[in-house]
Order: C-alpha cells, then structure tokens, then sequence
C-alpha cells in the first residue's frame, strides 16, 4: 500500500543547536526528511531553533519556524498550524524527548495531531531503562545485569550486588551525559549524584562494567509491512568502556563470522518488533564477551542518530529518507534505491567492498581543567570518516583528516619522560589520541597480547597497525629514490600519506609526489555504489584508493571544486558547511558542475546528491591535488569553509590552481599584523592600540605604552586559542610564564582592550565594484567575549544612526581596498561613538547563515554566483532586513559535559553551537533565544549580585529594573555596600573565601534565583568559578557580563503568552 | 605461505597477484559473491563445485576457521580470489587460517586482486571461465591450456560427483545449542552436494534425516519409508540429471511431500515441465531482496545460483510463490495440485539471514497435512 492520504501536513522537530551529542547529523536527517516529505507532496512544517542548518533552508519546508524547541513554543505552533501528524525522529534526543512531553501534556491529543515514526509507547520502552530492560528479558534477550535506582540508597544497593567497576547511566540523557564508569565507592557516589540530578526522570541504570567487551552497533530500517533489513554494522575499535560517539568505529564489522553476525541480526529484529518501531529506523547496540561470544543488548534508539547518519555515509544508502518516507505509509520494496538508479529496491542490505573508519574529535585544549579520559559520556565534538579499500588505508585516511597535523601514526611520546609508565596510563585510561599511543607502544617493542591486555582493543585491529608500524620501521631506514614501483604502490594502498613517507624518508611531500608520478602510482577514484559493483550505477559518490580501474571519468563540463570545512569543532561547525552547501547549489544554478571534496560524516555537504561530485577525502593537499589533476576544474572556492581550505592556499595558487573570489593576498594583508596596521592607517581607520612582543621585556615594555587592561595572545590563532585579558603588568608576566611560548617565530599580540565597548560583527558581499553589506549584527555581551560566544541582535539594538553610517562606510572602505569577490566579515569596536577596527576575515563567516536566515536571502549563494563573474546587480541582491522584527543570535556551550570548567565567557570561543531568536522587540527576540537555548531564566526571586569594579557604574540603572520585576538582591560586601550606598536593600553574603555559610551554601540550598556575577583579572575569576559551576549544575541562570543582565531584564519584560510565531516564509 | 600467483580469464586478461594455499593450478568459471561474512561456508558450499569465487569484501580471512561452520566435510570451489589477506586472524572459536585450512584441502586462493574490478568486469560481460596459477615460467601457458580444456558450467552434471556415495543418518541440530525436533518422522534428504546447515535445519524442524545418493531409484528411496524427501542445493546444470528428474516425477505421481531448494528446486520445476535456463552472472550473496507473491513480505535472503528456472515456463498447475527483487527472476514454485514446493535462494542461509527459516516449518506442517489427508 502506498502512501498514506489522510495525512496532508506534517510536522518535523528539528534536534536544535548543535550540543556535544548532537551534531549536524541531525541537520542531514532532518533536510532529507524534509526533502522527502514535501516531494511526496505533504506539506512540511518545520520547526529548529537552530539558524546555522540547511533544514531551516525557506525552500525545504513549507512553513519553516526558527523557534526554541520547546513544548510550550510548538503547541503554538500547532495550533497555528494545525498538522495531521508529528514525525520526532529526525531531530535526535531533543526530537524525541520535546515529542513526549507534546504527548504528556496532553497537546498531540488536543489537536489531534498523530505521532509518526515512532509511538508514545515505543519510545518509552526504548528510552525508559527499566522498561527496557524488562522489555528484554520477555523475549529472551539477555542485557546486561544491572539494576535501576531513583536514589543514592538505592543506587548503593545495586551496586552491592554487581561489584567494581560499574557503570553508571542517567535515563533520558543526551550523548549518555552525566553517565560513567566507577572504580571505587567515592567514584560511584559522585557519578550517581549528578546523574540523578541531571536526569529528568532521576533514574539511574547501573550495569555490570563490560569494560574490554566488543561492541557493535547495527542499523535497522523496518517498515509497516514489517520489512526489515540491517543498512549497517557498525565494530567499535575502542571496546566497552568508551561511549560509541568517543570510539573509532569500523564498518562493516570485521571480526565476527556470520553465525556471530546473524545472532546480532535476528536480535535487532526482534527488539524492533518488541519495542514497536513500526516505520523508521533505529539502531541497537550490543556488547560481545571475547572470551566467549556472550551477546547482550545495550540499549535501542527508536530514531534516526549519529550513527545513522554515518551508515548512510558509509554505505550511501540514504536512511533518513527512507525513514521519513515509511513513516507516512509507504514500505521498502514500494521505495528506489536512489543510488543504483533505482534498479534496485530500497528492501535490501547495502552490501560494501571497502572498509570506512570514523574517528572522533575532541576539543580538551579548549577545556583545560576538564577530565579528558574516554568514558560512557560522550566528549567529542565532531568526527572525521575515511573510507579505503582496506582497513589500513581507510584508518590512515582518518588520522590524516582530523587536521591534527596527522599524517599517520605520529609519535606523540615523550622522549623525557617514563614512557613505559606513560604508556601504561593512556593505553589503560583511553585519552582521545590512544590510538596513537598504540603506536608509540608498538614502536617501543610492546607486543598485540600486552596491548590486547591493557586496551581491549581486538587482535585483528592491533596486528593491522603492528603491520603499518613495521612498515614505517622499515620506510625509515630507506632513501626516498630506493622507493620502487611495487613499493611505493603497496605503501599508498596501506594509506600512507605522502607527507609520512617524506617525514620518514627525510625528504619532502613534494619529492613523494614527484617520485609517485615518475612511478606512475597514482590514486584511482571508486563509487559508494551501496551493492559492491554489482550493478552498474551513476552515483556521484567516490572516494581514493589506490589499485586498478578508476570509475571517476570526469566530465568535460565547467566545474569548479567547493573544499568542505572537514570535521566539526568548537569554532568551526555547521556554520561553514551550511556555506559549503550553498556554494554547491549556486554552481548549479550557474550551470557549473559542483564538485564537493570533505570527510566530515555529520553533513550535508556529504549527501549523496548535494553536488554532482562528491569525493569523500581528507582535505589535505596531497588528496586536493590529486582531485584537481584528474577533475580539471575552472577553479576552486575556499572562502566558505573555515580555516580548512584557507590552510590549502599557498599550495593551491604554486600548483596554479585557480582560486576563486577574493585574492589569497587579501587573508595575508589581514592576518599579518604588520600589513594590517598599515592597512588601517592607509584608510583612516582607527585600531585599538597594539603591539606584537617577542620577549617579556618587550611586552612589559609594550603595555605600558598600550595601557591596561590588554587582550593578548600567541598570533595565527584560530577561535581565540590561549586569547587572555591581562589587567596589571603581574598578571602579563604570569600568562607569558605559564600559558603560552614567547619567542622571535612565536611572537605575542598585545592589544588594548577597549572597555565598555560594543562590538559588531558585519558581513560585506562583494562583485568586485559593487559592495553590499549583507548585515550588522551588535553583539550583547562587551567587547572581550568572543564573537562566536556573545549573544547578538539584528538590527543593532542600541547603536545610534551615525555610528551605523560610519560602520557601514568602513566595512566597504575595506572591502574596496582589498578587492573583495565574495564575503568578508569584520569586527568592529564602538566605544562611545568612536568605530575602531578589530579583525578582518576577507571570507566566509560564522554568521553568514544566520544573517541569511535574517534577510532572507543566501549570501552565500549571491557571493558564490559573484565569484563565478556575475555582478550584484545581475543576481538582484537585496540586504533588506523585515520590517518590525528583532533577530537574536545566542551561543550555546558545553559546560555541562565538563564539570570542573569553570563556565565563564572569554575572550576563547567555547561553544558548540547557536540559537535563533525571533521578536516583534529585542527583548522578545533575546527572551526567545534563551528558551531556545534551554536557559530557564526566573521571572522574580532572589538576584545575587556581584559584579567588577568596571561594571558599578551601572548598578544605579540595573538595580531599579530589578526590583521593579520583584528581585529581591544578595550580595558580598563590597557590592552589597555600593547597593546601599544607592539606595536598595541588600542581603550581605560571605564569599567563599570568606567562611561559611558562603553563597555557593546558599545556592546548594536553591535560594537564589538569578546570579549577576562580573568578574575580571585571573584570581578574582579563580576564586568566584565555584559560584558559576555550582549555578550551572543546579540549573540557576547565571549572567556573566552587566550588558547580558540588561538584556536578561529586557528580556523578563515580555510576556511568553504574547510571543509571535511566523514563519520564515511569512516573514520574509 | 604466500607465492607469486596469476589469475588468467578467458578474456585473455592475466591479473598478477599473490598466491596462498595450496601451489596448485585450478579452473572452473568465477562468480563474485557479495556477502560481507561468512567466507568459511561459502568456500565449503558444494554448490561451488568448478567455481572460482570472487569475494567482493575485501579483507578474507579475518575470523579464521572454526570448527563449527563448515557446509561440507572440503572446500568444493576450486579457488578463491579476493583483494586481501589478512595476515592474522581473531576469533573465540577459530582453530586455524584460512590460508592453512586453504592449504589442508589442497585449494589455491589469490590476493592482492582488484576484486571490485574484476566484479564489474563479470556483471558486464557474465561469468566467464578463470584459471589461478602459481606464477612461474609456464603457468602462463598452462594455465590457458587448462582454460581450452574446461568446458564451462553449461550442461555439465555436477551433482552426482559430490554426491555422498554412502546414505547416513544426519543428527546435529543448528549452531549453537544444536536443538532437535521431538518430531519421528523421516525425511529423506536426495544429495546433490547438501549444505550441512540444511540438514542441521531439517533436524531441528522436521525430523529424523537421511542422506541418500543422488542416483538412488524411486524403489530404493521407497523402501526407506519416507514422510517426505528433500531435495538439496547443488552444482552444475540441472537439465542433464534426468536421474533425479525421473526419480522427482515418480514421487510427485504418488504425492510424497516435496521441498526443494537451489539445484533441487530448479530439478523439482523441471519435473514439473518447467524449463531452466543459465543466467549472465548469476545471484551470489547475502543480500538479495525477494517477495513472497501472496503476502508482499520482501524477505532478505542468500543466494548462490547460476542457472534459474524460466518464470514463462511455468505449466498450469504451478504457480510462482517468490520472485526476486533485484531482477524480477522467478525464486520459488509451488504445485497447486501436489504437496511440492521449492525455493531457489537458501532459506538455510549459513551464511545470510534468516528470515526463510520458516520454510522449513511449512514443510513440516505440508507433511502433517498431507499425512491427516491420507
């Protein structure tokens, strides 16, 4: 039976902004969902709170709404709407759980709105641990023991029972956030308390520690005539222990025969039937003893996931589609299988020739005091897939993808210290590089049984990497020239990258890849056809390798490559690759063939028919190269993928590939803080004053003539790495001391910090002659934050006309002198009326697709279709913002998976991801994009304040609102006497310095609400961090900055009854 | 230990790579398969007698061989051909490498092979003859000798070569706890190169299995006093058996309950008055979508097949029951008027999925109808 007819409209929940554990996976479900749905005809209503996606994309719904996803936002959203049915399995956890809370409060039943996809009851027995498990043992399938408790009692007694180490999962969680794994009583008592608390249902699963066991994980897409069929297996290399978005995974499985394999498979059927997903995918995890072949069931997502996700990638199989599709009626032999033409239909098994390796990546530099050991709570923020012919070649394309200046299996050990004690802990307690320590342990003559022993890891994985360390053992001993055919062949077709086999040869990666081409070893390109070559196909999906037929056969078309932004990380995520898309669809407008080269499974960028080509490589220049010389393009984009192609462009223009858009001089004139001080000066335009030190004399030297306080940090950083705002010469001393190398090639950039600045982010679209602003966004949070953390507003919020006028006229004085075709973004200062220049990026910015969101215009599309000679004009940009409508950016970070941080906002992005706000006013937009950013903030109570001596010239203004809105206010001495000094009452509160009962005691004792606490210089900081972390983890609102307490009170001022709800489509 | 090895095609191509197992020439036609596990049963898969197997997953090898999961007592291919070995093994249950196991039953395999190539290259010209070769001065030239000799597949009885010689009582239930049904009645199990998996099936399912020899006349088998007869996979052709033919018409004329699968249900169709015929590259893998006509359900099955029988050929009182999602060839027939039916894929799957166990069931349950009705 077909499609189903009584349903006309559906409603689809995105996963929101992108948080540790949800990524843009959810962006690539929900878009092909989407896709899906209204090609079939349905009307799609869409709501995400997330600007930065292609799903909130005007043309892939029918009525996008950027609102928080939250029940109370959607229930006006259906009421406004009124859907037939609810599909929540394509926005993750946050889909799922928003889902059940519609259902719980009784809204689904009001409106009649049907869930699809996935039932109340199934994801209960899904999502519920304790049904789960009870769900398990009725058909027979063993989990592990374990126990459930809702309190510290219980949890001690469950414990008892099992034994040490046992780990420890919160129900209902994001990414197992919260969970653990402990060793000893104390561990365990810690573990369950902040799981309890951060579980919404204050359950716990305690289980049996499975520590060392195989685990796997296998995707299932069922239909309603209960069809089933396996899309995937999914083999963690990194064993239990480790939570499977934290593991480097292997597919297909490789080291299970095929009665283990089936046992896996009659299983996974089983509980998809028993749970009741009807019409959707899933995918169920399990844990294999390797002494024995025990099988038992981890746990079941009733939905699309991260690992969906990378099995689609994987075997190019589309899942989300497919999913979305079934929910609505159809079954998998009524479906195509889009890849081989639809020769095939979608009811059968993906079968693969190659093998593909996902590795995650992680952002601890960002976290210094966080605990960076692998547990059961997931802590990476992106991840990278290579895909080879061999497992060997498929890992080292990974490594080599990361952009950890990997090229392989680097030594990372230490020569100093004990390295077989060293050795012993990062083999034991996985860190995110173990793999690499792997390799050091081999290179110092450990053996697979003692690396077996200490890691887990299986013996067939630990003898491939033997054999690649072997390799390089004997490569190092060898000249580049001895290199012959037959070995330099089976060195690339073991993955070895060219700038390894030149480390290791002391010669250069150019010299390799001369020495290739004189050879004639060069790579062949092979489809992800889903069925192993068994049918013919046209797919556009291809990936290198290095043996026989090469199936690319470029066209002769007009093309130009698009370089993706590789994997996700804190300072560069979904932003850029929402920007890479849009560049790929514009070149198609354009009537070029688009050409997409990333390794970043989550994206997009990565679907089978986002570009006409799709080459699933590392982007470094070795794979770039090869891509160019066999594909031929009119020339390459590299403004809208971060800091990935950026790195790529100096070996792009010596190869004499053509870059398009803005000249790479422009990045240099930019960046280089010489050149850039004279640009400034050239047109007039005021810097903030600064300096660039070599030694500490020079900078103490140096800020006396700046002035305190100072910005400063090491130069070509990205995301504001190390950035630190110095107050006294001390404290400049301590930081060139401690945290960062000084020296003649590693020089310190001190700048002037501008207090009580506004700052403004403005991105320009250029053709060349015409420039255009694209939008100003003001930042809330003063100047100091970085950009990527500060909340923001467009149109600005409170800058007067003039300063607008000079921030304008600034921003296309730049863009005119350094020739911009494309997009820039810059970063201005205002202090008082005064405009000073901070940062320009001659590309593609964070805030490009929000601002688009805004305007409703892409800028990337207009800037691609620049760059391929159109002019403005000819596209009819237009930058008009809607009338009457405020738009509020705000970021959203991962405090809450690293508890010991101490969550403050810096001067270094910190982030994950952002939310959108919309209002008829600023503090609506603002009160919006808290909710959206799951910030729960107090409409009166008891307000603690505390806030820098900088920042007390705003009480006199701050505390009337406050009061007005029924605060009542506490605070330490000092502030609580300037308080009274105007005027308010205030309670005096001990700091925590100061003995007890202190205010982390009183809000232990949840009797403050909302926590004004500025702070700067580093001991004032270190000293008041307890206050912030104890606010975080007893979920008080907790503002860190005075202009963020007045949006907070603007924000208070509305009313979320009165809050509209438009449509992007019917804003703009 | 590995060895320079060559692999010739009829084409002309010679295709370098390194030889393991045994130092021994073979022939047959290569066929890929595109199962991702299960290399241990299919090498022992009868079925694949004076075949080269071509494995589309690359890494052969891996979970070594086990006690447990052999389909026959040798390896019936003559070679496998895949892209790599891996030069270590890693399983609970494997006694031993490929390679040695390889090496044991006196078989040659090549790696080191661009196997999706070589796929490629037989999905757009059909299957074709191979020869793998340790490479040395002449294997070259012997090795196409070896090629003009072999015939090809076509019109070549297989099945009364590897047929058992012996009949034997089968016992073992399915890995892993070997179950067995309480059922007494006998099967009798006409061996045309049988998957032990399905006779473990049998045994779990329906009752007490015999295994009798391909050639066995209708007297003989019935004086064994069958419930019902099973007729297994199988190499080679099916039109020349005219033995088994003969044998299948005399018990369809006196309505013994009749299952067969593969070879047998190509030999039960042309009993039947179907006709068969050789497909271009036949269905080798785990993954092949088929429909039950009657309930749409799309089942996931195994496949191992090279000729199939002609779905316009079907006579009246035969009606398709399955067919194949992938190109619409005919999988499955049932007689309206006689308990007899048959399955082309492999419900027994070892190795692939499991969802067509259930035949097995139905036989049992045809066999207990047709028992009430006499």
């Amino acid at each position: 039976m077909p499609k189903r007819t009584d349903i006309k409209s559906v409603l689809i929940i995105g996963a929101g902004p992108i948080i540790i554990g949800q990524a843009c996976e959810f962006d690539y479900s929900g878009a092909q969902a989407c896709k899906a749905l209204k090609a079939e005809g349905f009307r799609v209503i869409l709501v995400n709170s997330n600007p930065a996606t292609i799903m909130t994309d005007p043309l892939l719904a029918d009525a996008t709404y950027i609102e928080p996803i939250h029940w109370k936002s959607i229930e006006k959203i259906i009421d406004k709407e009124r859907p037939n049915a609810l599909l929540p399995t394509m926005g993750g956890q946050t889909g799922l759980n928003t889902a059940l809370t519609l259902a719980k409060e009784g809204v689904l039943k009001k409106y009649n709105v049907e869930l699809i996809g996935a039932s109340r009851e199934a994801i209960d027995k899904a999502e519920d641990r304790e049904l789960f498990d009870k769900t398990m043992k009725g058909i027979g399938i063993e989990t592990p023991r374990s126990g459930i408790a809702h309190s510290m009692e219980e949890a001690l007694s469950v414990q008892e029972s099992l034994g040490f180490p046992c780990i420890i999962r919160p129900s209902f969680t994001l990414g197992g956030s919260g969970g653990g794994v402990a060793y000893n009583i104390q561990e365990f008592k810690e573990i369950c308390e902040k799981g309890l608390d951060l579980s919404p249902t204050t359950e716990l699963l305690i289980d049996e520690s499975l520590l060392g066991w195989k685990e796997y994980e296998l995707e299932v897409v069922r239909d309603k005539n209960d069809n089933c069929i396996i899309i995937c297996s999914i083999e963690n290399l990194d064993p239990m222990g480790v939570h499977t978005g934290d593991s480097i995974t292997v597919a297909p499985a490789q080291t299970l025969t095929d009665k283990e394999y089936q046992i896996l498979r009659d299983q996974s059927f089983k509980i998809l039937r028993e749970i009741g997903v009807e019409t959707g995918g899933s995918n169920v995890q399990f844990g294999i003893n390797p002494e024995n072949g025990r099988v038992v069931v981890i746990e079941m997502n009733p939905r699309v996931s991260r690992s969906s996700a990378l099995a689609s990638k994987a075997t190019g199989f589309p899942i989300a589609k497919v999913a979305a599709l079934l929910s609505v009626g159809f079954t998998l032999d009524e479906l195509q299988n889009d890849i081989t033409n639809g020769l095939t239909p979608a009811s059968f098994e993906p079968s693969i020739d190659y093998i593909v390796t996902k590795i995650p990546k992680f952002a601890f530099e960002k976290f210094p005091q966080a605990n960076d050991r692998l547990t059961t709570q997931m802590k990476s923020v992106g991840e990278v897939m290579g895909i080879g012919r061999t497992f060997q070649e498929s890992l080292q394309k990974a490594l080599q993808s990361l952009e950890e200046d990997l090229n392989g299996f680097e030594s990372i050990l230490d020569d100093t210290s004990n390295q077989n004690e060293t050795l012993r802990y990062q083999l034991t307690f996985p860190g995110s590089r173990r793999i690499l320590y792997v390799g050091d342990a081999i290179r110092l003559g450990w053996n697979a049984d003692q690396l077996n022993q200490l890691t887990g890891i299986d013996f067939w994985f630990l003898q491939q990497i033997i054999d690649l360390v072997d390799e390089e053992n004997i490569l190092q001993d060898m000249k580049l020239q001895e290199i012959d055919f037959h070995k330099m062949l089976n060195l690339k077709q073991k993955g070895f990258a060219d700038h390894r086999i030149a480390k290791l040869t002391k010669s250069t990666a150019q010299d390799v890849r001369d020495l290739r081409k004189e050879l004639g070893v060069m790579p062949s390109f092979k489809r992800v056809d889903t069925c192993a070559a068994e049918f013919a196909t046209e797919t556009a999906y291809m990936y290198s390798t290095y043996e026989g037929e090469c199936e690319s056969r470029p066209t002769n078309n007009k093309k130009v490559i698009v370089l993706g932004s590789g994997p996700n990380r804190i300072g560069q995520g979904i932003e850029f690759d929402y920007c890479c898309v849009h560049a790929s669809f514009a070149l198609q407008e354009e009537g070029y063939e688009s050409i997409m080269i990333n390794c970043n499974p989550e994206t997009v960028s990565t679907d089978y028919d986002t570009s006409n080509r799709l080459y699933f490589e590392p982007i470094t220049e070795e794979k770039v190269l090869d891509i160019i010389d066999l594909e031929r393009p009119q020339g390459v984009i590299i403004q809208f993928g971060g800091q990935t192609p950026l790195k790529l462009s100096e070996t792009l223009l010596s190869n004499n590939v053509t870059i398009l858009g803005t000249d790479v001089d422009a990045i240099d004139r930019s960046e280089d803080r010489e050149r850039f001080q004279s640009l400034a000066h050239q047109l007039n335009l005021k810097q903030p004053p600064n300096s660039t030190v070599k030694n500490l004399g020079e900078a103490l030297q140096m800020s006396e003539e700046i002035g305190f306080p100072i910005v400063v940090r090491p130069s070509y950083v990205l995301g504001g790495r190390a950035m630190e705002l110095v107050h006294t010469q001390v404290e400049l001393e301590k930081y060139l001391k401690e945290a960062v190398e000084v020296s003649d090639q590693k020089p310190i950039l001190l700048d002037g910090y501008l207090t009580d600045a506004i700052e403004v982010d403005v991105d320009v679209i250029s053709d060349g002659s015409d420039i255009e602003i694209g939008g100003i966004l003001q930042h809330i949070e003063q100047a100091g934050i970085h950009s990527g953390d500060s909340a923001c507003s467009l149109p600005p919020y409170s800058l007067s006309k003039k300063v607008i006028q000079e921030i304008e006229s600034q921003a296309k004085k730049i863009a005119k002198e350094l020739n911009v075709v494309g997009l820039m973004n810059i970063q201005f200062a205002v202090q008082d009326e005064d405009v000073f220049i901070i940062e320009v990026n001659p590309r593609a910015s964070r805030t490009v697709p929000f601002i688009s969101k805004c305007i409703g215009e892409s800028l990337v599309k207009s800037a691609t279709k620049t760059m391929v000679g159109k002019t403005l004009k000819d596209i009819g940009f237009s930058n008009e913002l809607p009338m009457n409508y405020f738009f509020v950016k705000e970021a959203v970070l991962p405090f809450d998976k690293f508890p010991a941080v101490d969550p403050i906002l810096g001067p270094e992005m910190k982030s994950t991801g952002e939310v959108m706000g919309i209002g008829s006013s600023f503090g609506e937009a603002y009160a919006k994009a808290q909710r959206a950013a799951n910030k729960v903030f107090p409409e009166s109570g008891l307000a603690f304040i505390s806030v820098k001596e900088s920042d007390k010239k705003y009480l006199p203004n701050l505390l009337p609102m406050l009061v007005e809105h029924g605060f009542s206010l506490i605070a330490t001495k000092g502030t609580a006497h300037s308080i009274k000094a105007l005027g308010y009452d205030a309670q005096i509160i001990n700091k925590v310095t100061e003995g007890r009962p202190h205010i982390v005691d009183e809000l232990l004792n949840n009797r403050v609400n909302l926590l004004i606490n500025t702070t700067e210089g580093r001991q004032s900081i270190e000293d008041s961090a307890s206050i912030r972390r104890t606010a975080l983890q007893n979920k008080l609102f907790c503002v860190t900055t005075i202009f963020g307490a007045f949006a907070l009170l603007e924000a208070m001022s509305t009313n979320s009854d009165n809050w509209i709800y438009n449509s992007l489509q019917e804003i703009n | 230990m590995s060895f320079p090895a060559i692999l010739v095609l009829e084409d002309g191509s010679v295709i370098e790579g390194v030889g393991f197992g045994a130092k021994e020439k073979a022939v047959g036609e290569i066929v890929f398969n595109t199962s991702m596990s299960g290399y241990q049963e299919i090498i022992t898969d009868p079925s694949y007698a004076k075949q080269i197997i071509a494995f589309t997953h690359p890494h052969i090898g891996n979970t070594g061989i086990n006690d447990e999961d052999n389909e026959s007592d040798g390896i019936f291919a003559s070679g496998i051909v895949i892209k790599d070995l891996p030069s270590h093994f890693s399983n609970w249950r494997a006694t031993q490498s490929l390679e040695n196991f390889l090496e044991s039953k006196k078989t040659i395999g090549i790696s080191n092979i661009d196997t999706r190539a070589l796929t490629a290259k037989l999905r757009d010209h059909g299957s074709i003859k191979a020869c793998i070769s340790p490479n040395n001065a002449d294997s070259l030239l012997k090795a196409n000798e070896a090629l003009d000799q072999f015939d090809g597949l076509e019109g070549l009885d297989l099945a009364k070569e590897v047929s058992t010689k012996e009949s034997f009582s089968w016992e073992e239930g399915t890995w892993p706890n070997y179950a067995q049904t309480k059922n007494e009645k006998l099967i009798v199990a006409v061996d045309f190169g049988v998957k032990k998996n399905i006779l473990r099936l049998l045994r779990k399912h329906v009752g007490k299995v015999k295994v009798v020899n391909a050639q066995i006349s209708f007297e003989e088998l019935m004086q064994l006093k069958p419930d019902g007869v099973f007729l297994s996979n199988g190499p080679g052709d099916p039109e020349p058996c005219n033995y088994a033919i003969e044998l299948i018409q005399q018990l369809l004329s006196i309505n013994m309950p009749i299952f067969g699968i593969c070879l047998g249900h190509q030999l039960l169709a042309l009993s039947g008055g179907c006709k068969t015929y050789k497909m271009k590259f036949g269905h080798h893998g785990a993954n092949h979508p088929v429909q039950d006509l009657a309930s749409k359900v799309v089942y996931i099955t195994s496949q191992n097949h090279g000729f199939a029988v002609d779905l316009s050929s079907l006579p009246k009182n035969i009606e398709p029951t399955h067919v194949s999602l992938f190109d619409q060839s005919l999988q499955g027939i049932a007689f309206k008027d006689k308990p007899a039916f048959s399955f082309q894929g492999h419900p027994e799957a070892s190795p692939g999925p499991h969802e067509l166990e259930e035949l097995f069931t139905k036989f049992n349950s045809m066999i207990e109808n047709n028992a009430k009705k006499n």
